[in-house]
């Protein structure tokens, strides 16, 4: 290219934004490369998919919102979506409320030794699900475990987490144990950003500790739990590795349809119905973001 | 109340016991498992699961979980170690230099970028694995370790991190300084944002590391090939063949293996944990 011409008005500036801004657009665009190739490529082609039906006669088929219809009046969907909504409603609840009196706890500057409180509540968090799941399985069972020498000690059965009433609480523990010191994390970190002024101007107007919790330090946390929240139910929604590692140790509590992502996972890889399975995940996936997104919205909206 | 200091509170010894019990809750695992690991197969079978079996049999166990079935598992760890290096690494890299760009450059789109990955991060992520999977196997890719590494290679919550912690570790009249100077953008990044941008660069790199490492969906539906397997799917694998029917007695393998299995990641976690919390605090407090 030649030389602007000398006539015009220089406008160094403006170049420098120009060649600025494509530098940024060159920062960004390995990732939206990589991003594109395996977040947007594989979703726009479930969705594609799930328009269409393999069928062992007559091949693929164009079939429109037909697996869509299926799936809404598919009682094993709706048995584990069903499933996965009761067990958020009760684990989310129950481990966001241990990690935020631990993080309260931690931060209150009223323990001995909180560094290590901090670090052993956090640690199970670097422990892999898989690995997680098969320790409680394994101190769940009566033979290996720790639950028969509980239920001897007892003199009756006191657990017994392999039975239909009682495997879902014990996933439940397992999700809880995994996560509870990374939520806890998340809200000691948000306590952290409290400036010490405040606390200092709690203490001179006389508020007491519980005071100074529920004025300060709850409404401080707000945001973070609300983060933590979404992305919990993020993770209840795609409920998948506990149940299925303990299939391994109990196959007859835990069915193929136990929760949508075990569906789903069976449906293309055992039962070669991959557009079903493609709807599934995108029924479930939609359901997912409405609800974390509902949480957002009320959770973020002022209270005044 | 007078008397009550904020800088010094009195401790208490109630709170410290009341939250020792969740400490135990969350140590109680591990140490059925440090118990676990030296016992045999009709010990952990017929032993209280807190104290130690008749026979002490850590020695034999390890050396049993390096020679079963042709010494696979050390493969498993090379392979482990594999996805962590290039899919943990990828994606720190991917993420530092977005994160940046979104941060510190003005273009257009850039909002629709952030929008866009932003809603990724609700996207469930194996809603996408069976998909991914159907268009990696059009393409040839399953059964291979691109199918493993690609899709760990992109992480739109290390993206957002880096955006918040370069927003704010980065400040933009160095940037400018630099650019009088003639330097090019790349330069600059390399000599002087990524110094900045250190403390951020460790902690998504700890995330994905741990997201690498602990992988099981992903390489479970991908990867047939045993030889390919990383330990967590390794581990599946043995569990599966422990409780089947004509199970092989390998209790004690699965248990020991999974024990090696957390020792790297433990051990990493506990050297690097103070960076954990500068990037959490990061991700949290802005919204």
């Amino acid at each position: 290219m030649s030389a602007p011409p000398p006539v015009a008005r220089p406008r160094p500036a403006g170049r420098l934004t120009a060649r600025v801004s494509r530098a940024g657009i060159g920062f960004v665009t390995p990732f939206l490369i990589a991003f594109a190739l395996v977040f947007v490529a594989p979703l726009v082609y479930s969705l594609y998919l799930s328009l269409f039906r393999t069928q062992l006669m007559g091949g693929t088929r164009f079939v429109g919102p037909a697996n869509y219809a299926e799936v809404f009046q598919d009682p094993k969907f709706w048995d584990g979506a069903l499933r996965v909504m009761l067990f958020l409603a009760v684990q989310v609840p129950v481990m966001l409320a241990l990690a935020l009196l631990a993080a309260l706890a931690i931060d209150s500057g009223r323990l001995h030794g909180k560094r290590f409180f901090r670090v052993a509540l956090f640690l199970p968090y670097a422990v892999p699900g898989v690995v997680a799941a098969m320790m409680w399985g394994f101190m769940y069972s009566d033979r290996v475990g720790l639950t028969g020498s509980l239920n001897d000690l007892a003199g009756f059965e006191l657990l017994a987490p392999y039975t239909r009433g009682w495997i879902l609480p014990s996933i439940g523990n397992i999700v809880t144990w995994e996560f509870v010191g990374y939520n806890m994390l998340i809200l000691y970190s948000a306590l952290k950003t409290v400036p010490t002024e405040t606390y200092e101007a709690a203490a001179i107007d006389g508020a007491g500790q519980f005071g100074v919790v529920r004025h300060i330090k709850l409404p401080a946390v707000r945001g973070a739990l609300v983060i933590a929240t979404v992305f919990s139910i993020i993770g209840s929604f795609q409920l998948f590795n506990e149940p299925q590692i303990l299939r391994e140790l109990a196959p007859n509590l835990i069915a193929t349809s136990y929760t949508p992502n075990i569906y789903a996972y069976t449906l293309s890889f055992r039962g070669n119905q991959v557009s079903y399975a493609a709807t599934v995940a995108i029924v479930m996936g939609v359901i997912t973001a409405l609800i974390a997104y509902l949480v957002q919205l009320r959770g973020m909206r002022r209270e005044d | 109340m007078a008397g009550y200091s904020y800088s010094r509170p009195r401790k208490s010894v109630t709170l410290t016991v009341l939250l020792g019990f969740l400490v135990v809750y969350s140590i109680l695992p591990l140490t059925w498992m440090l118990f676990g690991i030296t016992k045999d197969q009709p010990d952990l079978l017929g032993s209280f699961g807190l104290w130690f079996g008749d026979s002490f049999s850590l020695f034999s166990n390890l050396r049993e979980v390096f020679t079963y079935d042709g010494g696979i598992f050390t493969r498993w760890f090379v392979n482990t170690v594999i996805y962590v290096v290039v899919g943990a690494g990828g994606a720190t890299l991917l993420a530092t230099a977005g994160g940046y760009g979104l941060a510190k450059y003005r273009f257009r789109g850039r909002k629709a970028v952030f929008a866009v990955v932003l809603g990724a991060i609700a996207v469930p992520g194996t809603a996408l694995a069976v998909p991914t999977f159907l268009m990696f196997s059009e393409i040839g890719l399953t059964n291979t370790m691109w199918a493993v590494i690609l899709p760990s290679l992109v992480s739109p919550f290390g993206l957002y991190l880096m955006w918040v912690f370069a927003a704010e570790a980065v400040p933009t009249e160095l940037l400018e300084a630099a650019r009088v100077d003639g330097a090019s953008e790349l330069r600059t990044f390399f000599t002087i944002s990524l110094r900045l941008l250190a403390p951020g660069v460790v902690t998504v790199l700890l995330f994905a590391i741990v997201a690498t490492w602990n992988n099981y969906f992903l390489p479970l539906i991908m990867l047939n090939d045993p030889n390919l397997f990383p330990l967590t799917l390794g581990l599946y694998r043995w569990l599966a063949d422990a409780s089947g029917i004509g199970a092989a007695p390998v209790f004690h393998l699965v248990i020991t293996g999974a024990f090696l299995t957390i020792v790297p990641i433990v051990v990493a976690f506990l050297v690097l944990q103070r960076y954990w919390q500068s990037g959490l605090s990061a991700g949290s407090v802005k919204q």
